[in-house]
């Protein structure tokens, strides 16, 4: 879609303002499924870097130079997000008006956090071992964990549009990020002191 | 973020870390988690047969101001009956260990953990009761 309206650049104010008002998935040419095709993403971020690059509204009046800038920070945005497995599922169900992560809502399956508890107590075990070797076998099993997740939430969201389970798996696929996120900075930190 | 001096005063010296018999009658358990944080906190509760909280132990993985919560929670609720152990709210939690805004969700994240604590052990004692 954007690549009609930047065709036409001699209007470009109103070209913008439909760019920015666009859903994050519209302004990539994507349909707004939880499975995506990245590369398409990939592609027609770049291009929107490159079409609204400073470079580019060197001569422009002042108007355009913020709106170009506008455009590139909004597609700097909305990539991050789709990139993103978890922030996908999440800006989808937004789009649903469902907030995943509502700091009020605490309740989870019990035997989720049970389970978040003992990767947790690994994590700590491991970093005070200094055991590398099992700090990456707990990244693995976390990576496991997220990927069966991610098929569950394509399933839930792209075929049964069953959002509220998809919630569910969403919240629990945030907070195996989480995790790995903290494994990966224990296991960073460990090889720095090698 | 600077952290106040209450909260790093129970983040460095943390009051009643550990567990509790989770198979006791007497003891309920609370879990709960916060997905925009991925803190996770784990509350258990002894309670005596006057329904007066005797004991109180966490485990919480999470920022500084949760574990401050959690810590600070498990000093409150000693001494209290459950039914005032429920009343506690959150906002009390906060303004005493200073929260900034950003971190007000810990301490909601500690009312809640009290308040499935309770909850587990009423099932408990209902379960006793019917036996």
């Amino acid at each position: 879609m954007w690549r009609k309206l930047y065709s036409l650049s001699s209007n470009l104010s109103s070209n913008l303002a439909l760019s920015l008002g666009s859903n994050h998935f519209e302004l990539f040419g994507l349909s707004p499924k939880f499975n995506i095709e990245l590369a398409t993403l990939e592609s027609n971020f770049r291009k929107i870097q490159s079409e609204s690059h400073p470079d580019r509204f060197v001569s422009a009046s002042s108007a355009e130079k913020l709106q170009s800038m506008q455009l590139a920070t909004h597609a700097n945005e909305a990539y991050q997000i789709l990139k993103n497995p978890a922030n996908r599922a999440k800006y989808l169900l937004e789009l649903q008006g469902i907030e995943a992560i509502s700091e009020t809502n605490t309740a989870m399956p019990l035997d989720f956090l049970m389970q978040q508890m003992e990767w947790r107590e690994s994590l700590e075990d491991a970093k005070a071992a200094k055991d590398i070797n099992a700090l990456e076998n707990l990244l693995r099993e976390m990576q496991q964990e997220a990927k069966l997740l991610q098929s569950e939430i394509a399933v839930l969201i792209d075929q049964k549009q069953d959002y509220t389970s998809a919630t569910d798996a969403t919240r629990k696929l945030i907070f195996i990020n989480k995790v790995v996120v903290d494994i990966n900075k224990a296991i960073e930190q460990l090889e720095a002191n090698l | 973020m600077a952290y106040s001096d209450k909260v790093l005063d129970h983040y460095e010296n943390p009051r009643n870390v550990g567990t509790l018999d989770k198979n006791d009658p007497n003891v309920g358990t609370g879990m709960v988690g916060a997905p925009a944080c991925g803190d996770v906190m784990k509350l258990m509760i002894k309670v005596n047969d006057a329904g007066i909280i005797e004991d109180a132990k966490f485990k919480t993985y999470g920022c500084g101001s949760a574990i401050a919560s959690s810590s600070l929670v498990t000093e409150w609720l000693k001494g209290k009956t459950i039914d005032e152990a429920y009343a506690i709210k959150n906002s009390a939690i906060a303004e005493e260990l200073a929260l900034p805004p950003v971190k007000i969700h810990c301490s909601v994240l500690a009312e809640d953990a009290i308040k499935a604590a309770v909850a587990d052990i009423k099932a408990k004692q209902l379960a006793k009761v019917s036996a």
